[in-house]
């Protein structure tokens, strides 16, 4: 009887922990893809200072409240703008960025292939 | 031929590009403030009143058809300390509701604040935690915005001057 109720009490101890550590994990994923903007170069997840606790606590709540990752970045988004985001959307302001290492690649790529390959 | 004077073409040609982007990125400032959205609606809250501690709805503080100042301070704040006579004088103006937003502070500490430098606020809430702030999209104290109609009409992060002040009188006018 004893070891039954061990038993129950280990069992009913795991999924609650594994459902903690699954929030955790999400949690820890979206704050560090958000910038601290009052402490440039930290993401909000290295950073303790006192905005980015308070946006630890927002993103708990939202968690809470049952928003998807891509709502809470939404959310930061229409606040603080595109700037919070370490990954930015692709938009007429960063296609630069997007699109100019997928350029580079295409011309060494090219140059490659005609001097080596071409040569040959 | 042609293809002796390709490669060294291109390559020149990407580093043009590559100091072209590095040389701009030089001119802007380091510190980056993003764009600030005006004309955007206010957040909708629920808060507790800084001194009877009761809890209150943002929609009871901010009225049609006023000019309001939300300034987001705190006892603990330096610069807040150096804006507080401006505020005391921004008070003066009838035109103007002053309304606080006490930041992460300690009430005792905050109410001393206030006791020695005067209470410029119509009215005060309280935000414990900074998520009311980033409601609001601040980014800690201090902090103001001037509200005209449930909008954000301006936002000015930092300590206001003398100069800032002009401008929201001008505002007002």
């Amino acid at each position: 009887m004893k070891y039954l109720k061990f038993f129950l009490f280990i069992i009913m101890l795991f999924p609650l922990s594994s459902i903690n550590a699954e929030e955790n994990d999400k949690r820890n994923k979206i704050t560090k893809n958000l910038r601290c903007l009052i402490c440039q170069g930290q993401s909000v997840y290295d950073s303790d200072s006192e905005f980015a606790n308070s946006l630890k606590i927002v993103v708990d709540k939202k968690l809470q409240e049952g928003l998807s990752e891509d709502q809470i970045y939404e959310y930061f988004k229409t606040k603080y703008g595109e700037w919070i985001l370490y990954d930015p959307g692709l938009n007429k302001n960063t296609y630069i960025l997007w699109l100019l290492p997928i350029l580079i690649f295409l011309i060494g790529g090219a140059i490659i292939y005609k001097s080596f390959i071409v040569k040959k | 031929m042609m293809k002796n004077k390709i490669l060294p073409f291109s390559v020149i040609i990407i580093f043009g590009i590559i100091f072209f982007i590095f040389y701009k990125g030089l001119e802007d400032s380091k510190i980056y403030i993003p764009e600030v959205n005006t004309k955007k609606e206010i957040p909708v809250f629920n808060t507790k009143e800084f001194f009877s501690e009761e809890n209150i709805k943002s929609s009871s503080i901010f009225e049609l058809d006023k000019f309001y100042l939300l300034n987001i301070w705190s006892s603990w704040c330096v610069p807040c300390r150096q804006e507080h006579p401006l505020l005391m004088n921004l008070n003066l103006e009838n035109k103007l509701n002053i309304i606080g937003m006490n930041y992460k502070d300690n009430l005792k500490n905050a109410e001393n604040f206030l006791k020695e430098l005067g209470n410029p606020y119509k009215e005060i809430f309280i935000d414990l935690d900074g998520t009311i702030a980033i409601e609001w999209g601040a980014y800690g104290v201090p902090e103001s915005f001037l509200i005209y109609n449930n909008e954000i009409i301006k936002k000015y992060i930092g300590p206001l001057n003398q100069e800032l002040v002009d401008e929201i009188n001008l505002f007002i006018k």
